[in-house]
Parts: C-alpha cells; sequence; structure tokens
C-alpha cells in the first residue's frame, strides 16, 4: 500500500482533525466473488476525502455498507461512538439523521413534487417542526444549490443537473454532519459536473460537513478532495492528497492521473 | 436424479414470494403503522380501479346475457335467463374476471413502479430517510388491494347484473322489479358470501406477487417492463389455482 506518510511526507492537517467515522478491517464478497478485503478509512472532521477507483472496484458497495443498506461480512464501521453493523433499525436512523446521502441516480421521489420530495426525510425522522419552519427549511436547502423557483416542480421536470441539485438539497435538508456522496457527476456533462462539485465544496465550507465522496471523476478528486483513497480490487491501494499520489511512479495509480 | 433448472428456478420463486408474504404478515402488525400512506393506495387502487372494473363489468353481464339467450330459447327456458346470468355472475365470472382485469391493471402498475423504485434507487433512498421501505410501499399496496378487490367485484357484480338486465331487454321486455326477484330468488348467501370471500384472496396474490416482482426487480429499465409483465403472468395463474382451490372447499364443506 502507498501511504503519503511512507513517503515522508505526513498529512498533518488530516492527524490533526478530530475522527467523526472510522471504517476498519471491512470485508465483504457476493457469493465467491470478493469486493472489499480489509478495507480501512478515517475521516476527519471538517474534511473531504474522495475514494478512487475503477468501475466494479467495490467503491458503491463500501458506501453503501457504511450507511447500512448492505451488512459487511466481517469488520466496523464507527460514527458517532456506535459500531453501524451493529445497529438495530432505531438505533441506525437515528444515525442515518446525522449522515446525508446523495445517491448516484439522484434517487428523487418520482409521484412527489421537489417541496414533497424535501420534507420527506424531515417527516420520517420524526422531526417536530411547525409547517412554516418547515417551509424554510425547504427555501433555505433549495437557495444553497440556486433551485428555489423550482419548489413546486416534479422531478420529471427538471434536467439531470437539476435533480441532482435538487437530491443534493433533500441531503441537505437535514443539516447533517456527513454527507456520502456516490458518484456525483456520473451522468452529466463536463460543465455541470464541475458545477455539482464546487457546490459540493461550498455546501462543505457552509455546513462545516465531512465528507466522503466516491468518483472515478478526476476532476472531482482535484476540486474537492483534501485526501484521496485509491481502492484497487477491494483494497486500499494507496492514499495521501492529490498532489502527492499524481506524482506516484507506481503503474496502478499513475493509471488515474494519465 | 437430475433436476431441471425450469423446476428450481420454480421452486425458488414459489419460496421467494412465500418468505415476502410472510414477512408481510410479520411487518403488518408491528408499528410504525402508515396509516396516511394506506389511505392514499386504497383512493389509487380502489377508487381508480373502478371505472375499468365498472365498464368490463357492465359488458360481461350483457353480453353474457345475449350469448345465453339463444341457447336456452332452444330448450324452452328464456325465463330462466336472469337466474342463470345472476348465478354465474356472482359466483364466478365476476370474482375471477375482476379479479384478472385487477391483476391487469393494478399488479402491472405495482410491478412497474416498485421495478422503477428499485432501479433508480429509490428504495435505498426511503431507507436512508428513515423509513422502512418494506411497511411505505409493500404494507399498505397489499393492504390496500385485498380490501378493495371484495369492493369492486360486489360493484362489478351490480353493475353486471345491470347490464344483463338491459340485455335482456333488447329483445324482450321485463321489468327491472321482475328481473332482480328472479336473480335474488335464486341467490343465497351460499353463493355471494364463498365468492366474497375468494376475492380478498386475489386481492392478495395481485398485490403481493406485484410488490414481490418489482421489490425484486434488477437489469435495469429492462427489469422494469419484466417485472411488470410476470406479475401479471404469474397473478393470472395463481387467480385460477386459487378458485380452483376455492371451489373444492366449498364443494368439501357443502356450501354449494
Amino acid at each position: 500500500m502507498i501511504m503519503q506518510e511512507e513517503a515522508g511526507i505526513s498529512i498533518k492537517q488530516t492527524k490533526r482533525l478530530l475522527e467523526i467515522m472510522a471504517v476498519k478491517h471491512l470485508y465483504k464478497s457476493f457469493g465467491k466473488q470478493e469486493v472489499l478485503i480489509d478495507f480501512n478509512l478515517v475521516l476527519g472532521k471538517g474534511e473531504n476525502v474522495v475514494v478512487l477507483g475503477k468501475s466494479g472496484s467495490g467503491k458503491s458497495v463500501l458506501i453503501k455498507c457504511i450507511i447500512g443498506l448492505l451488512e459487511p461480512d466481517k469488520g466496523s464501521i464507527e460514527m458517532f461512538g456506535k459500531n453501524i453493523p451493529d445497529l438495530d433499525r432505531d438505533e441506525l436512523d437515528k444515525i442515518r439523521a446525522k449522515v446525508g446521502f446523495l445517491f448516484q441516480s439522484n434517487a428523487l421521489y418520482d409521484s412527489m413534487t421537489v417541496r414533497q420530495n424535501l420534507e420527506f426525510p424531515l417527516r420520517r425522522h420524526w422531526i417536530q417542526m411547525e409547517q412554516p419552519e418547515v417551509d424554510k427549511l425547504v427555501l433555505e436547502a433549495l437557495t444553497d444549490v440556486g433551485l428555489a423557483h423550482t419548489v413546486d416542480k416534479m422531478p420529471s421536470e427538471l434536467s439531470g443537473g437539476m435533480r441532482k441539485r435538487i437530491a443534493l438539497a433533500r441531503t441537505l435538508i437535514l443539516k447533517p454532519e456527513i454527507i456520502l456522496y456516490d458518484e456525483p457527476t456520473t451522468g452529466l456533462d463536463p460543465v455541470t459536473g464541475k458545477e455539482i462539485i464546487q457546490l459540493i465544496v461550498a455546501i462543505q465550507r457552509k455546513y462545516k460537513s465531512s465528507s466522503l465522496i466516491i468518483s472515478h471523476d478526476m476532476t472531482c478528486v482535484r476540486l474537492a478532495a483534501d485526501r484521496v483513497v485509491i481502492l484497487v480490487d477491494g483494497r486500499c491501494y494507496a492514499e495521501g492528497t492529490f498532489e502527492f499520489l499524481q506524482t506516484s511512479n507506481d503503474p496502478k495509480v499513475k493509471q488515474f492521473f494519465e | 436424479m437430475a433436476v431441471s433448472a425450469n423446476t428450481i428456478a420454480f421452486l425458488r420463486e414459489t419460496g421467494g414470494i412465500s418468505a415476502f408474504a410472510g414477512r408481510f404478515f410479520k411487518e403488518l402488525f408491528r408499528p410504525r403503522y402508515e396509516v396516511a400512506e394506506f389511505v392514499r393506495q386504497c383512493f389509487v387502487i380502489g377508487y381508480r380501479s373502478f371505472p375499468l372494473i365498472g365498464l368490463t363489468g357492465f359488458i360481461m353481464g350483457l353480453v353474457l346475457t345475449m350469448q345465453l339467450r339463444p341457447s336456452l330459447i332452444e330448450y324452452g327456458v328464456e325465463s330462466q335467463l336472469p337466474a342463470m346470468v345472476g348465478i354465474a355472475i356472482v359466483r364466478e365470472i365476476g370474482p375471477v374476471i375482476t379479479a384478472l382485469i385487477f391483476a391487469g391493471k393494478i399488479g402491472s402498475s405495482i410491478g412497474a413502479e416498485l421495478g422503477s423504485m428499485k432501479v433508480t434507487e429509490q428504495i435505498d433512498a426511503m431507507e436512508v430517510s428513515g423509513t422502512n421501505p418494506f411497511k411505505y410501499l409493500v404494507v399498505t399496496r397489499v393492504l390496500a388491494a385485498t380490501l378493495m378487490l371484495p369492493v369492486l367485484v360486489l360493484l362489478s357484480d351490480a353493475i353486471s347484473l345491470y347490464g344483463s338486465y338491459l340485455g335482456v331487454n333488447i329483445h324482450g321486455v321485463t321489468s327491472f322489479h321482475l328481473f332482480y326477484t328472479q336473480v335474488f330468488h335464486v341467490l343465497a348467501f351460499s353463493d355471494v358470501l364463498p365468492a366474497f370471500f375468494k376475492s380478498f384472496f386475489f386481492g392478495f396474490a395481485v398485490a403481493i406477487i406485484g410488490c414481490y416482482k418489482g421489490y425484486f426487480s434488477n437489469k435495469g429499465t429492462e427489469g422494469v417492463g419484466q417485472s411488470a409483465n410476470s406479475a401479471v403472468v404469474v397473478a393470472s395463474i395463481v387467480i385460477f389455482i386459487i378458485d380452483l382451490v376455492a371451489v373444492q372447499i366449498t364443494d368439501v364443506f357443502n356450501l354449494n
């Protein structure tokens, strides 16, 4: 494994950060196919970590294990003092209220308006609020992504980039401490993709949240990453800043930067 | 002895649907109860199906009467037409045809809707949003379909009989009172109740199969189409199997 520290460059900033999430010795397989093998990852408070990997390298499986959508075979995922695989549904829901998840396909509810999509997590997490307060939060989240005017539109009336922004607004509505992004630029043109990344960075700065971004888009890595983890065949192959990994001579690392 | 791949697939599917139905009963009585979504599903599944079910019921009654009439005239028992049509509609044709139409409309729509939600990660998004998607999507739909289909069957029976009344009057004159007197003279509770009760099972089968097919949909958009299609095919076959079993039960307990 290639680590920035081993190369003599310590990740001082990362080391100083308070650990908000830790994935330790994570294993996940589907039948005989091993997808994650002894995977380790630490996310610091206010840090943006990008997990970079080729299609099929286990990136989405990792993020779904973290949010509890998939159960790992072995290992621990610690968040807010709890080990995710050990939690029952009620405990998991309490953790999920503090963790946002932006899906690769946006996952907006087709049968609901933008407003109802944004209200859904608030209502489902049993957050007691008066309607004016809910309306204010919805408008604030939509304003953050620059789409306040779409509040009563249906998702089918919006473009791909707008749908991504609405999905991001829905993620933000609970003001999560950790945001997980699954391929946030997939399916978008380069210009819109870049806008989404800039929005992610701006939001992270505004809300002081920590982000784990799964991606294979180098623009995303360059613009958003405080630290990059390269996933190869289910293992953590290399870790360091974008600049450090960019100068690596290792062929498996180099292929991402060419 | 080698077991064919089709047999294994059939057994796997049957086991899968049974386990899915078992999970439905487990989740049904466990809070939290999705009352608002259940009421919405009753509206979507019940009320919105009524025009189609009503129209097909009306045509069914009318056509059945017109087709039976020449045969009954041949045997000189034309006066028995209302009674015969009444028995046929209430006991068998009404529940089965209504259930098949219901499978085509609701089974396919549930299969496609849940399949589409599955492939676009909306079901995962619900899970992440503090919602049990099985309770929110499956329990509400299955319960609504189970309760709404018997109501639709009763309405369809009534409309079919009205269609039959109009059919009788195409070639003759029979008063509304006389027609319904003849129909209800031969109908007993032992005709109505078994037919009514089996329609609960029809509704349950249509919805649980639609939900199962949609919930485990894969292969992207192609899978959504397959889910909708196989939901209708499997539900239609199961409706006939349930009907066969129901007839045997009423026969054994001498409810005919």
